[in-house]
């Protein structure tokens, strides 16, 4: 039998990079296969091509046998390829048909749209593939879940035959990701050929038919879920054993260091996004913020750190109100901020490695005399921090935008880790990095906590939540559902309340009684 | 199968806010007192106020004059604005916030006039009247910069393209002595101006507000230059014909509408087909669906095969040429010459009308009229000897304006990708 999709070949140079070095792939009908690297490996540069928004130094394309040429996406959707993105293409204030039909409109008198006729091929499509959706809803109400359903339709309108999903479940709570999984599964059945894209061992175990594994731009593997388990495809993906467990003690947390009283944040829009969040946080112990993304965490933290302003509650660090202070007081009181977003908040990108280690402390004493920076201080304290924290860069005058993700990560966590701190805000620290940094990065943390910091995680990660909390607290739609011991709950059951859930009568009862033991 | 699915309710800060609640209230107080001391008290009891209800020099539609008591008319207003207030401070009005404080403000203007016509008369249609012909460059500017930042290009060079289609229509006109070749000219300047503005800001994407403030002041000096060189020289070259007065069979008739809205120029009509056209294309058509999708998210239009590029070269140019078209009004329908810097600022004022009726046509044309009406005050008031000095009067619109655009109304729906010039990578 031919495949249906055929890649042979492929090369993609990016400046510096060879982004992909002769791949060559092959894509059964009805089959699952998962594409497995970490961030940067070239998965995504692949599968851009084959959607025709890059175009390949070399290599060909065949589908059904057929040597076909991709120079656009409306190439590629005329050769029935489909691709769910990992951040979505959908336009927040149209509604569902109309997201949906958007370049491939029903219409009707000519140009002016036909919302009915789309609406009931929509419908259809949602009856066959039981997909759940309401043409009528506007987008930006729906769930992260629906809105992926939303995407899956727009490919099957289409009449996609190969479709792709890249990165699919980095939005989506455990129960939401086991739902896509069931859909994939479905559409496969229904003859639907599926390109996987994934970081994740678990999805990949639980999902795919077969699986290859691509590092650094070229295919090192080829396995099936049968014959893999978690640690050899790790060890596959950054070619050496990896760790995969956090070891930590059990600690008494000491005195209450940060306290969130009823705190009230507004997004630009004017809508709540953290509505009336209570939480404290303790010396020596580590509160998780279990959540998925875009439910608040971001907000939160940006009123935590004086980014944001807050429209009602208060929040005492250290005994001190920093509900309107400024993030320079906040950070002189003793806090520690890990930004969500390393490039545009943790890091100057063109400035070199140097500066970055000093811009919280450049102005006192001594880095600085009066007005005067003393470089000859900063660079000795950068060499010092290189070392100790093990951060690979060519020198110390290096701009920060020249290291990998990894590297950068380590930068911010030198930066705040290194200061007399007692309070550490770390959101998403190991967001997008390979399993070496991550393995680092935890150890940091669990070694700040173990020295007396109380340290408050938001990730949208749930494992890794469940292996660095001492408690968790789990966001939903802006509110905290819920704060519990770590020892009390299994996975299964934080995932559940990230997804609304509450759990039962009797499981609650001996949560309180817990929750209040540990106050 | 489930058929529904869930969707999430957006709770919004104004619903608790507190303070937001207050201060709203405490507003409508202050205007409550503004109306209690500036007109309540200094009124005379007895006295009357005539609001005549026909503009000069109009025979059909013709209706008779209004006449209210001027003391009791202002004390009622009093009492219902001092209402609205504590009843905003007590329980609050939630969603009706800002509908109650444009009422209130609404009252104010009203009270004002009845009270600086107390005992005289101010002829209100006609005060009207000017208000909608002044509302027209304005309200086609917040057109034009619709149709330009819904496909997500920031057009605020509608001034500058205003400013040469108003040139260009009078030296057009009088050379060829016709209203519509020299409209056709207007709008073609106007549409030249936008192709440069899309090269500069699409193909070589340069900040748009730079873009934009370039092609302003190359009009303003151009225009200016032409202007005293040629127009100043030879008087023929700026005595372009004027547009009529076309009155609409049968709808001219009625009272006071018909002469305020269907017996005017062709430019006051052809802003009303425009509403209904701009508005039926933008969110009726597959055009303007894809118009708006480039506005919203350029990166998924692209991915769904549509042409970005060329979406955003279409909408600037149309942008160019409603703007054109309201250059044209100033010499072609209202003044019948041109004079140096003759816009005013009324592309910008067309901006913050765009802005404050939510990038929609519909709310445009209603924030132009209503720094149309403020204008209109502002002049008819000067002539009608007011206490409060002609020149504080003419900066109203302009003191609107920045209310308005200092948020006072809340942020409203700006397309997402606005200003944001689009790299394919």
């Amino acid at each position: 039998m031919t495949p249906i999709l055929e890649l042979k070949g492929i090369t993609k140079q990016f400046p510096g990079v060879l982004a992909n070095d002769h791949i060559d792939l092959s894509l059964n009908k009805g089959e699952i296969l998962a594409l497995l690297g970490e961030n940067g490996a070239g998965k995504s540069t692949l599968m851009n091509i084959l959607y025709g928004l890059y175009q390949p130094d070399e290599g060909e394309i065949f589908i059904n046998g057929e040597k076909v040429m991709i120079s656009s996406p409306t190439d590629a959707i005329e050769a029935g390829i489909g691709m769910v993105h990992q951040h979505f293409m959908l336009i927040p204030v149209f509604t569902v048909a109309e997201n949906v039909m958007l370049g491939y409109e029903s219409v009707k008198y000519g140009d002016f749209l036909d919302r009915e006729d789309a609406s009931k091929k929509i419908s259809e499509i949602a009856e066959t593939f039981n997909l759940p959706v309401n043409p009528r809803d506007m987008v930006r109400d729906l769930p992260v879940g629906v809105q992926q359903k939303v995407e899956i339709i727009k490919l099957l309108y289409r009449e996609a035959e190969i479709l792709i999903f890249d990165e699919p479940t980095a939005v989506l709570t455990p129960q939401e990701a086991d739902e896509l999984f069931k859909i994939m599964r479905s559409l496969a059945e229904q003859g639907k050929s599926i390109i996987f894209i994934t970081h994740k061992l678990r999805e990949v175990l639980d999902v795919a038919d077969r699986i290859m594994v691509i590092r650094l731009g070229a295919v090192v593997g080829e396995t099936t879920p049968d014959e893999a388990d978690k640690n050899s495809l790790a060890a596959m993906m950054v070619g050496r054993e990896v760790s995969l467990v956090v070891e930590k003690e059990e600690k008494t947390p000491g005195d209450v260091v940060i306290s969130i009283q009823d705190l009230v944040v507004a997004d630009k829009f004017q809508n709540i996004v953290v509505d009336h969040v209570s939480l404290e946080v303790r010396a020596g112990e580590i509160v998780g913020i279990a959540g998925v993304q875009g439910n608040g965490q971001t907000e939160l933290v940006e009123a935590i750190t004086g980014l944001q302003k807050s429209s009602g509650g208060q929040i005492t660090l250290l005994g001190e109100d920093i509900s309107r202070a400024t993030p320079r007081q906040i950070t002189e009181l003793g806090s520690a901020h890990v930004p969500e977003d390393r490039q545009a908040d943790g890091l100057v990108l063109p400035f070199p490695t140097a500066e970055n280690l000093v811009l919280c402390t450049y102005y006192k004493e001594p880095f600085s005399k009066g007005v005067v920076l003393q470089y000859q201080t900063i660079l000795e304290h950068a060499e010092k921090l290189i070392t100790d924290f093990d951060i690979r860069t060519p020198s110390a005058l290096t701009p920060v935008s020249n290291l990998s993700g990894g590297n950068q990560q380590k930068v911010i966590i030198a930066r705040e880790l290194s200061r007399p701190i007692q309070f550490l805000m770390a959101s998403q620290p190991t967001r997008g990095l390979d399993v070496g940094s991550i393995e680092y990065i935890h150890k940091r943390i669990v070694q700040k906590r173990d020295d007396g910091c109380a340290v408050l995680l938001v990730s949208p990660e749930l494992d890794e939540i469940m292996e660095l909390s001492d408690r968790i607290a789990v966001m939903y739609r802006g509110k905290i559902l819920a704060v519990v011991n770590r020892s009390a709950v299994t996975k299964e059951e934080v995932g559940l309340m990230m997804a609304g859930v509450m759990p039962e009568e009797d499981f609650t009862a001996k949560k309180k009684h817990v929750v209040e033991r540990t106050f | 199968m489930t058929s529904a699915t869930q969707t999430i309710e957006h709770k919004r800060i104004y619903e608790i806010s507190p303070s937001r609640k207050l201060a709203m209230g405490i507003a409508e107080l202050l205007i409550a007192l503004v109306i209690l001391f500036g007109f309540v008290l200094n009124s005379a009891p007895g006295t009357l106020t005539r609001f005549v209800m026909t503009p000069g020099g109009i025979d059909v539609g013709t209706m008779g004059d209004w006449i209210i008591p001027t003391r009791s008319t202002l004390i009622a207003l009093l009492i219902i604005t001092t209402a609205i207030g504590i009843y905003q401070l007590i329980r609050g009005f939630g969603r009706a916030t800002n509908g109650m404080i444009g009422l209130c403000g609404l009252f104010l203007i009203f009270g004002f006039l009845t009270w600086q016509a107390g005992g005289t008369s101010v002829n209100l249609a006609g005060m009207l009247a000017s208000a909608v012909l002044l509302a027209v460059p304005i309200t086609l500017g917040a057109f034009s910069g619709v149709l330009s930042e819904r496909a997500g290009v920031v057009n605020i060079a509608i001034e500058g393209m205003m400013l040469m289609g108003s040139m260009f229509g009078a030296l057009i006109g009088s050379i060829t002595n016709s209203t519509w070749i020299g409209l056709l000219a207007a709008i073609l300047s106007g549409m030249l101006l936008s192709l440069l503005h899309a090269v500069l800001s699409i193909k070589y994407k340069i900040n748009q507000i730079i873009s934009g403030t370039v092609i302003n002041i190359f009009s303003a000096g151009m225009t200016a230059f032409i202007s005293q060189k040629y127009l100043q020289t030879n008087q023929a070259l700026n005595n372009p014909p004027l547009f009529p007065r076309i009155p609409i069979p049968g709808l001219a008739n009625i009272p006071l509408l018909g002469p305020i809205l269907f017996n005017t120029n062709v430019f006051v009509y052809l802003m009303f087909i425009l509403l209904v056209v701009i508005q039926v294309a933008l969110f009726s058509t597959r055009w303007g669906l894809r118009l708006r999708s480039v506005g919203e998210h350029p990166r998924a239009a692209d991915t769904l095969g549509i042409d970005v590029i060329k979406t955003r070269y279409v909408a600037v140019i149309l942008s160019g040429l409603v703007a054109g078209l309201a250059g044209g009004f100033f010499t072609l329908g209202s003044v019948g010459r041109f004079n140096e810097g003759m816009t005013a600022g009324k592309g910008f004022i067309g901006l913050a009308a765009m802005i404050f009726g939510n990038w929609r046509p519909l709310g445009a044309i209603g924030a132009g009229f209503l720094f149309g009406f403020a204008d209109a005050i502002g002049s008819k008031l000067s002539l009608l000897g007011s206490v409060i000095p002609p020149q504080i009067m003419a900066m109203a619109p302009y003191v609107i304006t920045m209310i308005v655009l200092a948020g006072f109304i809340g942020k409203g729906d700006m397309p997402a990708a606005d200003g944001e010039p689009y790299d394919k990578e």
